[in-house]
This record gives C-alpha cells, structure tokens and sequence, in this order.
C-alpha cells in the first residue's frame, strides 16, 4: 500500500517503513535492497549484542543486526514471522532485523521535522527526522550512519526512545 | 573512455609483454646463448615499443629507444659485434627503456636521466658504424640495399621456389590521424625479408583537389623469404582497423629474385649452419633475417614457447566464473544433502545423476580455477633486473638462477607474491652474500648465487630462496633478541628457533641501516604476507655456507581444504595446512598450569590445550577434551596448539567467502563458507586463535560479550 500525503512542498521521498518494539521507523527506499524471513544465523564471536551473526544470502555472507538490540530494548525473539531487510549503503550491505514491514510511504521532505534534541547518550545520531502522518509517528534513520556504526565495536549503544 | 585512452591502455599492456620479451633476449645475449631470431626479437620489441610510444607523443621515450634500436639493428645486421661490456650496457639501456615506459604511464615527470646510457650507445653505434665499407645509410631508402658477391658462382643456379608474399597496403586518413607511420611500417616489413617496394601513385589528386588531411598513397610490397603469415600482420598490429591490407602468398621461381644477400662475414651471432654459400640457394634475405636452418633450429629449442593462440579477458569476467562456479558447486551440496535427507537410495536414477552431477562439477571447478592460473614467470621475470640493481649498490657479484618458473598459481597469489621475494631477495644479497674479497678468502667463488625455484608440492606451491653466503649468524641473531627484549637472556632455544627470530617485528641485526635493508622492517612483514595469503614460511641455515627460505602458499585463495568440525551447536571449519593430527587424550595426559591454563601432553612435549567453546564463547561445547577430540595445530611462529572440539564432521574443500567487507574483522575467524545445508560455517584463523589465547580475559568484558548459541 502506497501512502502519500498529498500535502506539503518540498521534494518527494519514499521511505519504506518497518517495526519493532512498538515503534515505526523509515528508511530511504534506495537504500534497501531487498526483504527476506529471518532465517537462522551463525553467530559471530566477540561481537556486540545486536550483531545476531552472519547470513547466506545466495552466496553472499551478510552480518544481521537486531534493530531492537540496538536501540537497547533487548533482543529480540526471531520467529520465521520476524523479517530482515538487506540494506545497502557505501559499499557495505547488512541485514536488518525487525519484527515486521509496514508499508512505502511518499513524503515530501517539507514535511518530516527535525528530531527532538536529546542530551543524553548522543544516540539519536541514527534519526536524521520524524515525519508525523496522522496518528503515526514514523522516525526516519540514517542508513548510512547505522551501516557505519556497525563496525565501530561498540558493546552497547541506544537510540532515544 | 575515449578511444584514444583505450589504444594508450592496450599500448601499454603490449609494451610490457614487449619489454620481458627483449629482457629474456637480452639475457640469453648475456649468457652467449643468443641466435640471430633472438637479436631480431630483442629489436623488433624495442621498435614497437619505440612506435607507439611515438604515437602517442612520448618524446624522450623515442628518442632513447630509437638510439637504443640504432644500435640493435646494427648487431642484427651483424655490423657491430657484441662482447660481454657492450651487452652490460644493453642490459642497462633495456631497463632504462622499462623507465621510460613506466614513466610514461603514469604520466610522471620526473626526469631520467639518459644522457650517459646514450653517449655510450652512441659511441657504440658511431664506431662501428665507420668500420662498415660501403653500405649505405638505408634509413632514406624504402628496403635494404642486397651486397651482391661476384666472388660465389654458385649463387643463382636452380633454386627450390621461394615462398614469398604480395602485399598491397592502403592507409586511410585515420591511420595518419593516428600518429602512424607507413615508412616505419615499411621499414619493419622491409627487415623481415627481402622487400620490393612500389609505390602506388594512382589515388593522387591533383593539387587543388589534395586534402592535406587525406590519404593517397598505398604501396605494393612483394616480400621473399622464409617468412609466416602472422609476422607480416605483426607488423601492420597498430593500424589494422585504419588500413586496407591485402596479404597473399605467391610462388616465385628464383630467377625472377633480383636482387640477393652475401655476408661478407658471418656475424658472430648466427650460428654457424649460416653459411651463406651453402643456404645461398634458399636464403635470400636482410642482413639478420633468419634463413631455414635457424628456424628449425629455433622450432626445435623452442617448442615449449610456441605461440599458441590467446585471448585477452577482463578479470572481471573470469572472477564471476568462478564465483558462479563456486555456487554451483555449493548448491550441488545442498541437492545431495536434501536428497539424502528424503532417504533416497544412491542406486536409483537421481543418487546416479547427483554422482555424475558432482564429478562433472568437480571437473568444472578445475578447469575454472586453472583459467586464472598463471606461470610464475611474470613474478620471477623482474627478479633479473633487481639482482642487477642489488649487486651494482652493493658492489658484490651475484648471479641468479631460476627454475620453475612455468609452475602455475592462481593469479591472485601471484600479484601479492611480488613483495615477498622481493624483500627476500634483498635480504639474500644485502646480508647473506658477502664481497668478493670476503667470498675469495673463505674460499668461495667470488661470484655468488642465489637461487629462485618454484615447483608444485603436495597440492600446494613451494618457492625457495637460496643464496650461499655467509648464513645467520646466531649469535649475532641471539644477542640482538636479547637486547631487544624479544627474549629471555636465558631462554633455551634451538637452531631453528634462532633462525625464525628473524621474523619478528622490529628485528634486524644490519650494523647499520643501508639504503636497501636493515630498517628492521623486512622480515616481518614478509612473513605476515605471506601468511596473509594462507601460506607459511620457513628458514634454515648453515653457518658459513648459506641460507634457505622456504615458502609454501595454496594454490589458490579461493578455495580451502577445511576440517569440518562441531562445537557446541556451531560448525566451525580448520584449514587442513595447519592441522598435524587429531586424537582423543587420556585424562592422565591434561594437566593443569597456572591460573586455568591447560597443558596436553603429546608424547614427549606439553603443548598448550584451548577448548574452542571457551575462545570462542559457545555455548554448550564440550570443555573436557576427554570426551571430545582434541586437533593439533601448528602456527607460524607460535609452535604447537592442541585445539578441544566436540566431534569431526568431516573434511572438505570449501569455498572462501570473506565477510570483512561487510562487517569487520573478527579475531580468530579467517572468513566464512557455505555449507550444503546452506548455513554459514566459520572459518577459523589459527594464529589468530593464539593471539586470543594470550589475551586475558577481564571480567568486565566478559560480561559484555554476547554469549554465542544464547539468542540465535
């Protein structure tokens, strides 16, 4: 189902919008390659917790984050029901695990507002906007910086709730 | 990329086949086993390497190859004779040519400076040149002038008939648009036999009608002698799109043959089957043209070098080859697997057709993986060059031999393969061989000589750098460790343990640090290349009388023979290369050491024991290797390990996928693979898992760290 507002200027984006943990997020369409069911995954050791390990993706070992785990709401219990989308951005393809996939959203970026200033722990680096579509509230996350902080050996991190 | 970029590309691509041709020519001059074919070749490389260089306007490049080329074509034409000095100098103008080229392709400015290689060329050209009576500068006319001798009456009776060619060429405006030059494609042509030039006129307009940009002239060649097909399309290589070219065979009775050489003297390089008197009657030639019996001669010594007919593939493609290839091959797992599942027999049609499935793939993936396999000539070929510069810096005599080079490795291996000889060629001529004056009052030979030798061994590829000089020096070796806290001043090592310490980061025992080596960061990083690319690295030596290095590397890195082993829950997979045997311990033979390190007793040795499931933080492994099976392995540099696991799964060749694109590099972990039932397996890395056994293990991380097996 394709949502667009209809109103508002600015140019037109398409975000494909995802759940889990009771919160929606958005992520640039361009930036996702494909959805696949959660299989199994071979666990990677030393890794931080929301690294769940390393999947075969024809032929293509492809590390899965657990999006829950990283915004610190604990992991999350993959069924087959759970989904993982493959991201890519810069080079560098993961997948992302979260409980389900919502819909293609059309927003013009006139309408997406700047996330609210957290002091805490800096984490909102991820939400580059929240874009407020009725009784929704669809944050909108910087693939690239979520792909980037994959490397960096964090053991914990989290975005603001 | 515009089309001008891409001829640029092709050009330098050939001039680098060009430029080994004319080094291996060079050399065989060097050791005297030069044929005339070989004066030809080494010519006719830095002609065409001079011609495209003038193409695309390269000017010092021209300049230089064309006095350097002056000087060759007066050797072929056998008016300059060769001793060992005149060919030093060749062998020094050939690598500034490489200079040049390389200078060129990179777009570099940096000056080189010529100006002494050519003064000594020119004087060698210019000397001899007066020495000649009577020959003409043919460099103004279109084809070689014939010496005709009054002195042979036999010359010129019944002949066999002559294979000779008719050529018509017609440029068209491109190829003078191009840069091309017909005299110079005449000129070659002319040098391959004996030529016939006639201009064909009839296309000229008259002047009003001329178009300064056109093109007019074509010329008809008839060209005689003992020539093949592909050196006369040789010639005409760069301009083959922007040129009509009609190249046919006629029959010539000799009589029609106008014109014909004597040599006044066998030039020194000919062998000496060239008696003109006796070959007179087939040979009709250029000076240095090679008549029948050299090129028998050159059939026979020359077979394993025939040309066989190649074509040029963009890595990319043969890359997806065998990728698509290893997919198959994992997908055929899977089938087996899944048939095997659903209980089926193996007698039955399906388990026949999955036998035969998985031979025919076993096959494919061969031939795939031989296609990107090379000779490791075009690793050693630049090693001759590097001795030659070694042993002028360091003043000492050194003489390299080679063999093996036809062995072939994958290509990967091969282009990382260069570093690593390289350093240990330095190493080998800088520290291990001694001056002559040393060498002579040992009793040795003055010259001293290394040795390059690659051959396939065990399903893996053996190279070994000998040299005779001096050995390690132990003591020296043992002090310098010591000093260096690398270890203990009372520490008891072997020989062979001393040797290896060489390899240690930082080490060097180089009194003083020389232009070359000595800055401590030699050996050491040869050794981690080399294991970076699945290989190993040994020394030994002998005091006095020299020192071996040798290096095994797979074949290929895409691909591993792995055991395939379960801990816990996981799938682990161990490179075959480094496991030394695998065995269940008695309870009597595991004995504790320190704070809750574990030693196995392998026959007379106590070797460090590790379980996997504790390293690697999986859950559910078995931590009493009395009820497991412990692997032995060995690591570079670290000796023995006993590795505890659950159960051997089997043993297979796997195919390596990397996953440090995506992710990072994990400590212990090599890379990753695809098993038949579609899961990912890691690769263990072995000398990785000992780094993390030295670790300790705060509490505070351990907590941190996700337990594996506890959420998946």
């Amino acid at each position: 189902m394709n949502m667009d507002t209809g109103s508002g200027t600015g140019t037109r984006l398409q975000f494909i919008t995802f759940r889990t943990g009771e919160q929606e997020f958005g992520a640039d369409i361009m930036t996702i390659r494909e959805i696949r069911g959660w299989t199994q995954t071979t666990p990677l050791p030393h890794a931080p917790q929301h690294v769940r390990g390393v999947i075969n993706l024809r032929g293509v070992v492809l590390p899965v984050v657990d999006l829950r785990a990283r915004l610190g709401r604990g992991q999350t219990e993959a069924s087959s029901k759970h989904v993982i989308i493959v991201v890519q951005c810069a080079e560098r393809t993961m997948g992302l695990l979260v409980d389900a996939v919502s819909d293609i959203l059309t927003v013009s970026s006139s309408e997406i507002q700047p996330p609210p200033e957290l002091a805490s722990d800096g984490g909102s680096s991820f939400a580059t906007g929240i874009a407020v579509l009725d009784d929704r509230m669809v944050t909108i996350l910087d693939m690239a910086a979520l792909s980037k902080s994959l490397v960096e050996s964090a053991a914990t991190d989290s975005l603001a709730a | 990329m515009d089309p001008m970029e891409a001829i640029k590309q092709t050009y330098f691509q050939e001039c680098e086949e060009l430029l080994l041709a004319m080094e291996e020519g060079l050399i065989s001059m060097e050791s005297g086993e030069a044929d005339s074919e070989t004066i030809n070749a080494v010519f006719r490389a830095v002609h065409s390497i001079k011609g495209g260089g003038g193409a695309f306007g390269f000017e010092r490049l021209v300049t230089f190859s064309h006095a350097f080329e002056t000087v060759l074509d007066l050797i072929r034409s056998g008016q300059l004779h060769t001793d060992p000095e005149a060919v030093k100098l060749l062998l020094r103008a050939g690598d500034m040519l490489a200079d040049f080229v390389a200078a060129a392709r990179s777009g570099s400015s940096a000056e080189i400076d010529d100006h002494e290689v050519l003064a000594a060329l020119s004087r060698l050209a210019g000397e001899d040149g007066e020495e000649e009576t009577g020959v003409d500068n043919f460099e103004d006319l279109g084809f070689v002038p014939m010496q005709i001798s009054i002195d042979e009456p036999e010359i010129g009776v019944a002949a066999p008939p002559e294979p000779s060619w008719q050529i018509h060429f017609r440029p068209h405006p491109a190829l003078y648009a191009k840069g091309n030059e017909p005299y110079l494609l005449l000129r070659e042509l002319c040098s391959l036999g004996h030529a016939q030039v006639t201009a064909d006129l009839s296309a000229v307009p008259l002047l009003n009608e001329l178009d300064p940009e056109g093109a007019y002239l074509a010329w008809d060649i008839v060209l005689t002698g003992a020539i093949e097909r592909p050196q006369i399309e040789d010639v005409f290589d760069f301009v083959i799109g922007s040129c009509d070219l009609e190249i046919s065979e006629r029959i010539e009775a000799p009589d029609t043959i106008d014109a014909f050489v004597a040599q006044d003297e066998p030039p020194p390089i000919l062998p000496v089957e060239a008696d003109p008197l006796t070959e007179s009657a087939a040979v009709i030639a250029a000076a240095a043209a090679p008549d029948t019996h050299p090129a028998e001669k050159r059939e026979a010594a020359n077979s394993e070098t025939a040309v066989k007919p190649t074509i040029r593939v963009d890595l990319d493609k043969v890359d997806r080859l065998v990728n698509l290839v290893g997919e198959l091959v994992i997908t055929q797992a899977m089938v087996a697997v899944s048939v095997n599942d659903a209980g089926m027999a193996r007698s039955t049609p399906l388990g026949n057709g999955l036998v035969e499935l998985e031979q025919l793939l076993r096959e494919l993936q061969e031939g795939v993986m031989a296609i990107r396999t090379q000779p490791v000539k075009s690793v050693f070929q630049r090693m001759p060059r590097l001795v030659r510069e070694l042993a002028a810096q360091t003043g000492k005599e050194v003489r390299l031999v080679l063999a093996g080079e036809g062995t072939e490795v994958d290509k990967t291996v091969i282009e990382r393969l260069g570093e690593p000889l390289t350093h240990m060629l330095r190493n080998a001529i800088d520290h291990g061989l001694e001056t002559p004056e040393e060498r002579v009052a040992a009793g040795k030979p003055r010259e001293g000589v290394v040795t390059l030798t690659a051959e396939h061994r065990g399903g893996r590829i053996v190279i070994e750098v000998t040299d005779d000089g001096r050995g390690i020096n132990r003591e020296r070796v043992r002090a310098k460790a010591i000093e260096k806290g690398l270890i203990a001043p009372n520490a008891a090592l072997s020989d062979e343990d001393i040797d290896n310490l060489i390899f240690l980061p930082g080490f060097s025992t180089a009194s003083q640090v020389s232009n070359i080596s000595g800055r401590g960061v030699g050996m050491d990083v040869v050794r981690r290349n080399i294991v970076d690319l699945g290989g190993r690295i040994v020394i030994s030596s002998l005091p006095g009388k020299g020192s071996r290095f040798v290096l095994t590397l797979p074949l290929t890195l895409a691909v591993l023979d792995g055991m395939v082993v379960a801990v816990g829950d996981q799938t682990f997979v161990l490179p075959l290369s480094h496991v030394i045997e695998s065995f269940r311990p008695k309870p009597e033979d595991v004995q504790l050491f320190g704070t809750g390190r574990r030693l196995l007793r392998v026959r007379n040795t106590y070797v460090p024991l590790v379980a996997i499931c504790d390293l690697l933080h999986v859950d559910g492994g078995e931590r009493d290797p009395t009820k497991g099976v412990v692997i032995l392995v060995e690591c570079d540099g670290a000796g023995t390990l006993a590795l505890a696991i659950d159960t051997i799964l089997g043993q297979r060749q796997v195919v390596i996928k990397s996953f440090e694109g995506n992710y990072q590099h994990v400590d212990g972990i090599a890379a990753a693979t695809i098993l038949g039932d579609g899961r990912v397996a890691l690769i263990l890395d072995v000398d990785g898992l000992v780094s993390l056994c030295r670790e300790d293990i705060s509490s505070s991380r351990q907590s941190q760290i996700q337990k594996i097996g506890a959420a998946a």
